[in-house]
């Protein structure tokens, strides 16, 4: 159980108050926002981990956090999409709005465990989104890690997320990016195809490797099979599931599959954990 | 067995005295069933009731609750305010085994503040379950049919009088001033033990199988084509959710008043089994089926609940196969897994 944000002391409904610093459009549906908390608290997460964004009067909705505990500094990132009515407010805020915030929430990545393994990221579309903390994280505790390779998917150039960071992890000598889209406009060079046409380009260790996919509920199939085939042991296979949810701690019953709670359980989960479960993947 | 006596006489007098620092709820008649109210006069009451439409749950877990109230510009932002005292009186011994559920659902991990204040504010007199409720109830085959040890104050009906136990602090605190109280006679003591003695007989076990059996049977029945059957015939309306007692499930919506400046956001009991409940924003549903929702349901009150709390998700109450407009019941749907058990572990192996 991690330590949530004070407000939770009274309720844990209750949120706290924090504060739009920045927005960047990043895409057509997608933007990307600073927020900050009230002076002298900080968020305190995992990779992984997710709040609860309040916009008052229309609602709650879970967002995760897009950016690393290791960059943190009193403010965090979220790439929200304008997907329902939370998230279509949300896009309505302009810096200097506040939004209410409850968390952080959930189960993150458990990235000790990821020390000295090589890494095989496998993000699809919004899948970058919680990603990118880990990505992040792991990118400046580098020397704690193996290779890194990040594989990532997007229906098309436009709907491609964070390009810039993308660009700059290219050049870094020690990542290894690789990028497709399904469907290319008339500018794109890349790869043409979905995220699983990117395996055959690169080479690991698949015993020494682990990999962590996010992605859209269809990925994950075709995804899983990709990474079971080369090789790599299903302990060492993390996803990340999405999941309708209210109150992210537990109770409303909204993100249950079987006996878990993507909500507390996840939303970072083990394929070994949830390969039986036919309501997870 | 040592109690003290409630004379049926004095039992108006003492639902007065409560009334005086508590809201009280009470079974009280409703075209024809009962449900629990609150009470403006103890005539109101009635002990003999079967069973209610919704259990007292409410008192605690209200169907509409505020949590926070706001203004839209986020100037305030508070949690909603602490409840005042309420009594509930004769709850079934079903419905305590389902409060004692909702305490560790409600507690467990992250603790739920709001029904925790209500709970605490909240004082159980329960009621001795000496007769069925109704055809569809079965608590001897769920266990709880005897009651748990979570009362305030108890009551088993002796004929002219009702036998008191005290469980706890808060109970005592109901008797306190109140004089109409006697000493039970040996008689009494006879009484008592006669009326708990036959009571037993009265009841009979509905399952065709322990109810300790259920989670494993739920363990092997995922992939069973009862799912599918009962889904021909089930109208996702959440009839059964709602009048369940230790259904917990609940939706968060926002509303603001005319003029956009304040609000509140309440939570209000939701239903697994209706179309949307697991639906994201972005469309897609996680479970979809009717068969798989109607599958999550049983699962959740035969294995799932049990597993996270140690208490069954079913009290046998019997609610929700009354309520059930296309008569699909936990008796039968358990019974028929069972008798389809042999075949379901012979394909799961084959």
């Amino acid at each position: 159980m991690n330590a949530l944000l004070q407000s939770a002391e009274a309720s844990l409904y209750l949120p706290v108050r924090a504060r739009i610093a920045e927005v960047r459009p990043l895409t057509r549906l997608e933007k990307l926002y600073r927020i900050e908390l009230p002076d002298g608290m900080s968020l305190q997460h995992q990779p992984g981990q997710f709040v609860e964004v309040s916009v008052l009067g229309v609602g709650e909705a879970p967002i995760s956090i897009s950016s690393s505990p290791s960059r943190s500094n009193g403010a965090f990132e979220l790439c929200v999409r304008r997907a329902g009515d939370v998230t279509s407010a949300l896009h309505g805020l302009v810096p200097g709005d506040s939004v209410g915030l409850r968390g952080p929430l959930g189960h993150g990545f458990p990235i000790q465990r990821f020390h000295g393994k090589d890494l095989l990221f496998a993000p699809g579309g919004l899948g970058l989104a919680p990603l990118r903390s880990l990505i992040q994280q792991v990118l400046d505790d580098r020397r704690n890690f193996g290779k890194v390779t990040i594989l990532y998917g997007a229906r098309h150039p436009s709907e491609l997320l964070f390009t810039e960071e993308l660009q700059a992890w290219s050049e870094q000598p020690d990542v290894e990016v690789h990028t497709t889209v399904d469907r290319p406009d008339e500018e794109w060079k890349g790869n043409v195809g979905v995220i699983t046409t990117l395996f055959s380009k690169v080479s690991f260790y698949a015993r020494n490797t682990v990999a962590v996919t996010v992605g859209p509920p269809v990925m994950y199939r075709f995804v899983l099979m990709e990474l079971l085939g080369k090789g790599i042991p299903e302990a060492n296979i993390w996803l990340s599931l999405e999941r309708r949810m209210k109150c992210g701690v537990g109770k409303c019953g909204h993100c249950q599959m079987h006996h878990l709670y993507a909500c507390l359980d996840g939303p970072a989960f083990c394929y070994a954990q949830i390969k039986h479960l036919e309501e997870a993947l | 067995m040592s109690f003290r006596l409630l004379p049926k006489s004095a039992f108006p007098a003492w639902v007065e005295h409560v009334r005086k620092e508590h809201r009280v709820l009470a079974p009280v008649p409703h075209n024809g069933a009962h449900r629990f109210v609150e009470i403006e006069a103890p005539e109101q009451v009635d002990m003999e009731y079967r069973t209610t439409i919704l259990p007292p749950k409410k008192a605690m877990l209200p169907v509409r609750e505020s949590l926070l109230r706001f203004s839209t510009d986020g100037g305030q932002l508070e949690a909603a305010s602490q409840p005042g005292p309420t009594a509930i009186l004769g709850v079934h011994t079903c419905d305590l085994h389902a409060i004692q559920l909702l305490d560790k659902v409600y507690s467990q991990g992250f603790a739920d503040q709001a029904y925790q204040a209500r709970r605490a504010h909240t004082v159980l007199v329960g009621l001795e379950c000496l007769s069925p409720c109704s055809e569809h109830s079965f608590c001897k085959s769920m266990g709880t049919l005897s009651c748990p040890e979570l009362f305030d104050l108890h009551l088993t009906d002796l004929g002219e009088s009702y036998a008191l136990d005290v469980g706890s602090d808060q109970g005592a605190e109901l008797l306190i001033g109140f004089e109409g109280l006697l000493e039970p006679q040996p008689e009494d003591y006879r009484r008592a033990d006669e009326v708990m003695n036959e009571k037993w007989s009265r009841f009979s076990y509905r399952l065709e199988f322990e109810a300790a059996e259920l989670p494993s049977l739920m363990g092997v029945s995922a992939q069973s084509d009862l799912w599918e059957q009962l889904a021909e015939r089930c109208l996702a309306c959440g009839s059964c959710n709602l009048v369940c007692p230790t259904c917990t499930c609940f939706d968060v919506v926002d509303e603001v008043d005319l003029g956009l400046k304040n609000g509140e956001r309440y939570r209000t009991w939701d239903s697994c089994q209706l179309a949307m409940f697991a639906t994201v924003a972005g469309g897609h549903n996680f479970r979809a089926g009717r068969a798989a929702r109607l599958r999550h349901r049983f699962m959740r009150k035969g294995k799932y609940q049990l597993e996270a709390t140690g208490n069954l998700g079913c009290v046998g109450c019997g609610r929700c196969a009354q309520a059930c407009l296309v008569h699909i019941t936990p008796v039968d749907t358990w019974n028929e897994l069972h008798r389809r058990q042999p075949q379901m572990a012979q394909e799961s192996s084959a």
